[in-house]
């Protein structure tokens, strides 16, 4: 990322000689303080990431755990089976679906938030704790109200419907339905987008919309061509955040729909994330070798999101004071 | 953007509010003001949207307090009252649950708060070869998804033969964490360094630099740390779910977990919604009493973390 280069260069000065330095008592103190980072490092990132890699590429499973079988190198063999194995595409593409329902959404619904708590003046900042409160909702608690609430003949949500005469979907029932109830339960987490799009539209200099005005530009040129670009970089930030807790997604939708006694078998194909068809293969089926295939392909996919919009991103978003 | 206009030591030691907050002016946004009429308008549809937005947590707490028959009954002033909450600790250990959360919640965030810091200020402070490169390193672990090591991971914890214990859910914590790192890294830079450089002549060590100097003027920074890892670890299920094996040493969102499949109708139970919403609201107000507390310091950390990017 851009943003990585220049945080890095920024902090105090490099010294003259590079050398030299390794005999002062400074650096070594340094070394001593970023010590727990580097075991870390080492011990619960690097290293567990090359073993990833290289399971892999192995038939890694509950006989090699044992001891009773020698892990044997299978190749490619279980990536060429991630194409073939219906689950995961399956998987995938819930989780895509969900991801691309989610994110606008959430955005969407973030800003628009945002600019109304703008106009309300003092009370401004109460309501901002208000809108905040379902983030500090702990997603197992998330996924109980979604299944109580959007139940499809007792719930509130289609009692509440029915009463305006609008008959309700199943919503967790029908396998059409589970993932847009998945969505509306996250996008009522949309507080913490939405503290940040409020501090971003805090710092739009007031002078550009007199400026825009004094031009004849109405509301919604002001908001498209003054508002927009200049929180740009706000809503870069939380689209790519979005977008990797979006293809991440595991917690709501596992505690809703899988229940650890089942092993899956009733459970709904619609609501299975590419992280629980994960994690089952890893902790349930003990497929290990499978499983770390799943996750690097999630990796790249995660990386290659990040990167085509990063890439993207150049041509739209707009830094103060040049680009970083 | 200089560090200063971020968390910003604004307010550090001079007695005034830690954490500027960002205010909330009330400043219209349009040039000539919005109209009186306009404003009501618009203060009418934030009161809608945010009983939308509060309206499942009263329906939640409402619903606890109502007979098995009731559950669903869409009405916050329960007609028949009743008190599922000694039937949740009767049919589950929902106290251990709740001890346990509360001690790895507290010991994990305690200790990522102060190995982050030390992390933090060496990158922020010190000159040292390959500063840059290391600290590269730490913004790029934060990309990598958790499941590309949880299997690894989980095959080390089980060669120590500590599968089914709680080390997994707080040891891990020692070695500090690339987001708070990076967070940190950015209020230290906006302590004067001058400050450090007088503690030297005085003959303080970069021990006493870090422990006497840095770490009370970044406690604004420090405690969103702290609330911020308490909320993950309340939030997390996968963890003790790859770990935990003994109803004993569950965490509450495990816990609660299992109770909903014991007791809902999806794992094969009756459908006793009743007690699972009452472990609901257990689960849940922790977070809320956690939020009461140190709300500015969540919703300066959320912005905090926006205006990074």
């Amino acid at each position: 990322m851009a943003s990585v280069a220049s945080t890095a260069a920024r902090g105090p000065r490099r010294a003259p000689s590079r050398l030299s330095r390794f005999r002062e008592r400074e650096t070594w103190y340094a070394y001593a303080f970023i010590l727990p980072w580097v075991v870390g490092f080492l011990a619960l990132t690097l290293g567990p990431m090359v073993a990833s890699l290289y399971f892999s590429f192995t038939d890694y499973g509950v006989q090699q755990i044992a001891g009773f079988e020698p892990t044997k190198y299978v190749g490619a063999e279980n990536y060429r089976q991630l194409l073939d194995d219906g689950k995961v595409r399956t998987a995938l593409g819930n989780t895509l679906t969900y991801t691309v329902m989610m994110v606008p959404a959430t955005m969407i619904v973030a800003l628009a938030l945002a600019m109304t708590l703008l106009r309300i003046g003092k009370a401004a900042g109460f309501f901002r704790t208000v809108f905040y409160l379902p983030q500090i909702t702990p997603p197992v608690a998330v996924a109980i109200l979604l299944l109580l609430m959007f139940n499809g003949s007792f719930g509130i949500v289609n009692s509440s419907l029915e009463r305006i005469g609008i008959p309700g979907p199943f919503w967790t029932s029908d396998p059409s339905w589970i993932k847009p109830g998945l969505v509306i339960m996250s996008v009522w987490s949309v507080g913490g987008t939405m503290v940040i799009y409020l501090a971003a539209l805090h710092g739009v200099p007031q002078q550009l919309y007199e400026a825009a005005a004094m031009d004849g530009a109405g509301a919604w040129r002001r908001f498209r061509d003054v508002t927009l670009p200049m929180i740009s970089p706000a809503l870069f930030f939380t689209f790519i955040i979005l977008t990797i807790a979006g293809l991440q997604n595991f917690t709501e939708a596992f505690t809703a729909y899988f229940g650890p006694g089942q092993a899956g078998a009733e459970a709904p194909e619609a609501a299975l994330m590419y992280t629980i068809y994960l994690f089952r293969q890893a902790f349930q089926f003990f497929n290990m070798g499978f499983a770390s295939a799943m996750a690097w392909l999630l990796f790249v996919i995660t990386m290659i999101v990040t990167l085509v919009n990063v890439t993207v991103s150049r041509r739209f978003v707009f830094y103060q004071g040049g680009p970083k | 953007m200089s560090a200063q206009s971020q968390l910003g030591p604004a307010g550090v030691g001079a007695g005034t509010a830690p954490i500027p907050q960002i205010a909330v002016r009330a400043r219209p946004r349009w040039p000539r003001g919005i109209g009186k009429f306009k404003q009501a308008l618009f203060v009418v549809l934030v009161l809608v949207l945010s009983i939308l937005f509060v309206y499942p947590f009263l329906w939640l707490i409402s619903a606890s307090f109502k007979p098995q028959s009731d559950t669903f009954d869409n009405r916050l002033i329960p007609t028949t009252w009743a008190w599922n909450y000694d039937r949740v600790f009767e049919i589950a250990p929902v106290a251990t649950w709740l001890l346990n959360t509360l001690w790895i919640a507290g010991l994990g965030a305690l200790l990522t708060t102060f190995s982050s810091a030390m992390v933090a200020f060496a990158f922020a402070y010190f000159r040292f070869p390959g500063r840059n490169v290391l600290f590269g390193l730490v913004l790029a672990t934060m990309m990598l998804p958790s499941q590309v090591t949880m299997i690894p991971t989980y095959l080390i914890w089980n060669e120590l033969g500590l599968v089914n214990t709680q080390y997994p859910l707080w040891v891990p914590q020692l070695f500090g964490s690339a987001f708070y790192i990076f967070l940190q890294r950015q209020f230290f830079l906006g302590i004067p360094r001058e400050l450090f450089e007088a503690a030297r002549m005085d003959g303080d060590s970069y021990w006493t630099m870090f422990w006497r100097i840095a770490v009370p003027l970044a406690k604004p920074a420090l405690i969103v740390t702290f609330i911020f890892e308490v909320q993950a670890k309340w939030f997390d299920l996968m963890t003790p779910l790859i770990y935990l094996r003994d109803t004993a040493l569950f965490t509450l969102p495990l816990g609660i977990k299992t109770v909903l499949d014991q007791f809902g109708q999806g794992g094969g139970g009756e459908g006793e919604y009743h007690v699972i919403v009452a472990a609901t609201v257990i689960l849940t107000v922790p977070m809320i009493i956690l939020f009461a507390i140190f709300q500015r310091y969540f919703i300066e950390g959320i912005a905090t973390e926006g205006r990074k990017g």
